[in-house]
């Protein structure tokens, strides 16, 4: 085996090992911020600060019965969660942690990504549709809309991100990035893009982020509970824990994403401060986010499903579209 | 944006919104009758949790049927306390001390706050957002605290007395209620910005549910599902009892006939029972909490007598039917939830379960009321 | 066209003004009570079960008249008493409450006129079986003066 080979396997094997462990500690870092929130200790008993508690959860969900629902479309209905961590995992592989800390960097990352994204929509039908639970099948109706109607503002926003960098590649769109904070994506004063509404534009990107991963106040999918548990009624056991996990695994992977595009990936902001390596600051911009998306869900209730879809396409895409033109004008003129 | 689809008569489902609820109503059975997301029709079942409050009525001397009255609606327990107690002085013609009135004032006021705020905080819950359920919970554990260190217990208080009280209150809970009314004020305002003003939520209550006044007169309905639409009926200003001429506060009443209106309606009201309690605060007289002419056997003369009074679900309604005898003849409790829940019925026709739902939230059912 | 602007900008600052309170809160202290490794005192007047009330001698003050059992709305006390030679007053042999059907109104520490009756403090009772939930209070004023 030649030495790039075991590079490859070694950092792929990390990559995957980062993304489950991310996915099994943020359910204790959500229990735990969502608690502070709330004025309570949270988990506090296993172990130091609770931290015990995810490997616990998981082995009382693997000890737990595995049922499959009789006339349930057997393939379909084991297939769903490993189609929905499954993504997710493997988008990492081609994500930047740093100048020299990416597992297999291509030239169409950005591609790859939302590829792998869109796959993950359809462990939602396959979950809704094999269940042969009414209930299931209505939510799971409902979570399709919602993802394919989020998606389109997120692609026409990358696309103005693309547009401003020349290149898919993530590398390439980090490293135009360089410089200080104010050279970031989202601010558009000394970067490429000259455009004064690019934080509109992560703002709205931000939005499809948590609308795309049924993230509250978006989650009709799955805590529509006032009378169905949503599409992922039917599975105990660990095709619930892996549907959790894959929910965790998005999140990580949507603000990935978000910092790599608008928040300038690995690069300080100050030029002064660069003798700190960029996997720190990469870590840190990635953790600030996903504490936002934590705090988003506890303070804010559920939108209704005609309000969510009028969201997305009367007022992101509409407002998207018109950046992207603004931003294609302007590198032509500029 | 929210237009009932054309029905296909052939293509309904029938969904039972069981007993057993997520959102904490208590026990109540929806059986609705759907097409795809909308609802066609719906039929509201009680009856699970009767416990024969009426019957005990007829068979329990009037000092033993005291506590039952706080088992009926538990989170508004002194209203109904309050009424029941009111109506056997009423034929009895016991005379209360003023202090005892002011105190029963301050007490029911309080009650109502905390149960303001448990409605806020589950309704909310039912929309989506957790948080303000545990700050609500957190101010209402100030008012429990209060009436427990008074009354001695949380929830099922047994304290009025015909004639007065049980215990009297002491300095330390006159600062504690002194201290409190500021602290609420706040929280009133941290409520407003955190969840009144979020567009989210104005988004998921305005234009639900609109009932009509002629609705709301049809099936009976007060309290907040009445002022919601507009009509300004409160008991305690249009059939004023007790110690409430003394006091000077408003009652909100918003036109608008939806969802937002009603929970307005409530908010306000919070705001209007801190007023009461300031001023029965300043207003407290000296003197003994029970009369002193108390009579050892309640025997009320043979008659039929009623009172009203404004609980924080609605206007409660107590008639007794005494025959000379010890014990009452017939005791009939109007529940003011029984009469605003069947607006449910007719009102859902034609919304989305989300709706639905969120509309049952501002109606402020609780169960136990409604089966008595 | 302006009210579309106006809209979303007004929603939009209502939501930074949510996540801000929350964000206060984040930073406020805990209001829980860790039972059972802190445990609160409860009030004076505080409605736990009845228990007997002793005079110096270390004997209940009750004299088995009756007045509680009459009083209760659930019949949960059951006395009795005899009255030895020589004695003006009955002396109570047997005092039962059934706690599973108390539901602490009061009307039997009230209609005591021999103070024999008050409120004890207990509050974290828990058992298996419904008989231990039929209190001998004769017997539990026994055992707390030993």
């Amino acid at each position: 085996m030649s030495l790039t080979l075991l590079n490859v396997i070694v950092a792929v094997v990390i990559a995957i090992g980062f993304a489950a462990l991310n996915a099994a500690y943020l359910v204790w870092a959500e229990r735990r911020g969502a608690a502070r929130i709330q004025r309570r200790p949270g988990p506090n008993i296993n172990g130091p600060f609770g931290l015990l508690q995810p490997p616990l959860d998981g082995i009382k969900l693997m000890a737990k019965q595995l049922t499959i629902p009789g006339g349930a479309d057997k393939v379909l209905f084991i297939a769903a969660p490993v189609l929905a961590m499954f993504p997710a995992i493997m988008s990492f592989v081609t994500i930047p942690f740093s100048e020299s800390i990416v597992a297999k960097n291509m030239n169409v990352g950005v591609l790859m990504i939302f590829a792998f994204a869109s796959m993950g929509g359809m462990s939602l039908v396959f979950a809704g549709w094999s269940s042969r639970n009414k209930y299931a099948m209505m939510s799971s109706v409902r979570a399709v809309s919602q993802a394919v109607a989020y998606e389109i503002p997120m692609l026409i926003t990358t696309i103005t991100v693309v547009m401003i960098a020349g290149s898919m590649d993530l590398m390439e769109i980090v490293h135009q990035q360089a410089g200080s904070i104010l050279h970031w994506n989202i601010f558009p004063l000394l970067g490429n893009s000259h455009n004064i509404l690019m934080p509109m534009s992560f703002l709205i990107f931000f939005t499809c982020t948590l609308a795309e991963t049924n993230r509250a106040p978006f989650d009709l999918g799955e805590a529509e509970s006032e009378l169905v548990a949503g599409f992922h009624t039917e599975y105990g056991s660990m095709g619930f824990g892996l549907f959790f996990m894959g929910e965790y695994a998005n999140i990580v992977i949507g603000s990935c994403m978000t910092t790599v595009l608008f928040l300038g990936g690995w690069n300080a902001p100050l030029p002064f401060l660069s003798f700190i390596p960029g996997v720190f600051w990469f870590l840190l911009k990635l953790y600030l986010l996903i504490a936002t998306f934590i705090w988003i869900r506890w303070t804010f209730p559920r939108t209704t499903i005609y309000g969510l879809l009028n969201l997305s396409w009367k007022i992101l895409i509409p407002l998207s579209l018109f950046n992207l033109l603004f931003t294609a004008g302007l590198i032509k003129v500029f | 944006m929210n237009s009932p689809i054309e029905l296909q008569p052939d293509e309904t489902f029938v969904l039972n919104v069981g007993p057993q609820h997520p959102a904490t109503h208590g026990v109540l059975r929806v059986k609705m009758e759907m097409n795809g997301e909308y609802i066609v029709n719906a039929e509201t079942v009680i009856g699970y949790i009767h416990r024969m409050h009426e019957k005990m009525g007829e068979t329990k001397t009037y000092p033993q049927f005291l506590m039952n009255l706080s088992r009926m609606d538990y989170l508004g327990a002194l209203g109904y306390s309050h009424g029941h107690v009111l109506v056997v002085e009423k034929a009895a013609g016991i005379e209360v001390p003023e202090r005892a009135e002011y105190i029963r004032a301050i007490m029911v006021e309080l009650n109502r706050i905390a149960s303001h705020l448990f409605w806020f905080g589950a309704f909310v819950m039912d929309l989506g957002g957790f948080s303000p359920l545990m700050y609500a919970l957190q101010d209402r554990e100030y008012i429990l605290d209060m009436l427990e260190a008074v009354t001695g217990s949380r929830l099922t208080y047994c304290y009025f007395r015909f004639g007065g009280l049980y215990n009297d209150i002491d300095d330390e809970f006159i600062a504690a209620a002194r201290s409190f009314i500021p602290r609420m004020r706040k929280s009133l305002k941290k409520y407003d910005k955190l969840v009144t003003g979020n567009v989210i939520f104005r988004k998921r209550l305005e234009g639900i549910a609109p009932l009509s006044k002629e609705m709301c007169r049809k099936y009976g309905a007060s309290s907040a599902v009445a002022r919601g639409s507009g009509i300004n009926f409160d008991v305690r200003k249009n059939e004023p009892y007790s110690v409430y001429p003394e006091f000077d506060f408003d009652v909100p009443v918003f036109h608008e006939c939806d969802s937002l209106a009603r929970y307005n309606v409530r908010m306000a009201e919070m705001e209007q029972s801190l007023r009461i309690i300031e001023q029965g605060l300043d207003k407290l007289p000296d003197g003994p909490i029970m009369p002193a002419k108390k009579p050892k056997l309640i025997k009320p003369p043979a008659g039929d007598y009623y009172q009203a009074v404004e609980t924080a679900r609605g206007s409660f309604g107590i008639r007794l039917v005494s025959d000379g005898g010890k014990i009452p003849y017939r005791l009939k409790l109007r529940s003011p939830t029984y009469s605003n829940m069947h607006l449910f019925d007719e009102a859902c026709r034609g919304m989305m379960i989300m709706d639905a739902l969120a509309f049952m939230g501002s109606l402020d059912l609780v169960i136990p009321e409604i089966d008595r | 066209m302006v009210t579309y602007f106006a809209d979303i900008f007004n929603g939009l600052i209502s939501l930074f003004v949510g996540m801000g309170i929350t964000f206060k809160e984040f930073f406020s202290p805990t209001v829980t009570v860790s039972y059972p490794y802190e445990t609160l005192t409860m009030c004076d007047k505080y409605r736990g079960h009845v228990e007997l009330i002793e005079n110096e001698e270390g004997k209940p003050n009750c004299v088995v008249c009756g007045l509680c059992e009459k009083a209760c709305p659930s019949n949960c006390i059951s006395l009795a008493g005899e009255k030895p030679e020589g004695e003006k007053r009955k002396v109570l042999t047997k005092y039962i409450l059934d706690f599973t059907r108390c539901s602490l109104c009061g009307s039997c520490v009230e209609s005591c006129n021999f103070n024999a009756l008050t409120f004890s403090k207990e509050y974290n009772l828990a058992s298996t079986r419904k008989e231990d939930f039929i209190f001998d209070l004769l017997k539990r004023l026994e055992d707390r003066n030993k």
